[in-house]
């Protein structure tokens, strides 16, 4: 084992994680990423919040970023700090409409059954989980950044 | 995904079984729920104590599993893990479903 086998130790607990744009490949990539942020410290009280959004920022880029094209890989870089956690998200897929994020407004349910939205909920969700939001298009990438500040109170 | 379903009275009970209702499966869900509800029950329960994660693809299935079943039938939903209960409260789904802590409790609750 020796170096090797450290080697390989690091690349299964690793905060990076490159997967294929797919439904099915970023289902099972969000999964791991959730599980090894809660096993590397992340505090249990912003593990739900940090795994909704997160889910909700990569199948974004699978079913915007990738529409109509073939998938390449996603990459989440994680660095998780004392008091924070920054996960950056890269993609090869088309850019976000007018270079920036959605709003994310929420579309009203005092509505009658019919009329409900059946999307559009998870800008929403990434908007009010994440403590900060950056995007940018740099050589051809998409990059989203997304920040988590934990709140002792929380 | 799997989906099974008992009826008592006017009221069926569909459980998922299935850990995460996402993306990959929201479509599947919808339109197996769509078979399952053909039965005409007034009342439907979804019971989510096995899921451990839903997104917002899932939550809009679960919306659109509602609307299929048109006028005069009503869908709640039961034992939804506080990561479920989260999506739904963040959305202000909550305020669109009955949510109940437990089958039992989503049971022997009135059916309005």
């Amino acid at each position: 084992m020796g170096v090797d086998g450290v080697a390989t130790d690091r690349q299964n607990d690793s905060l990076d994680l490159s997967f294929p744009a797919t439904e099915a490949e970023a289902s099972k990539g969000i999964a791991t990423l959730s599980a090894r942020l809660a096993a590397q410290g992340l505090p249990s009280c912003k593990s739900d919040d940090v795994k909704i959004a997160l889910a909700e920022a990569i199948n974004n880029v699978v079913k915007h970023a990738y529409a109509g094209i073939a998938p390449t890989n996603i990459r989440v870089d994680c660095c998780l700090f004392k008091d924070q956690l920054v996960i950056r998200i890269t993609d090869t897929g088309k850019p976000m409409p007018d270079l920036q994020p959605p709003k994310g407004i929420p579309a009203s349910v005092d509505t009658s059954v019919q009329e409900l939205p059946e999307g559009g909920f998870g800008w929403i969700l990434i908007h009010r989980l994440a403590s900060e939001i950056h995007y940018e298009r740099r050589d051809g990438s998409n990059l989203l950044l997304l920040r988590f500040e934990f709140d002792d109170a929380s | 995904m799997g989906l099974s379903s008992s009826t008592t009275g006017n009221t069926q009970v569909i459980s998922v079984h299935s850990d995460r209702i996402d993306a990959a499966m929201a479509i599947q869900f919808k339109e197996d729920m769509r078979a399952q509800t053909q039965t005409g029950a007034a009342r439907v329960v979804l019971d989510l104590s096995a899921v451990e994660f839903i997104d917002s693809s899932g939550l809009g299935a679960i919306v659109a599993s509602m609307k299929q079943l048109g006028d005069g039938r009503r869908l709640d939903l039961a034992g939804l893990h506080p990561i479920v209960e989260k999506v739904f409260r963040l959305t202000r789904m909550d305020t669109v479903f009955r949510l109940f802590a437990s089958l039992d409790d989503a049971m022997t609750a009135s059916a309005d």
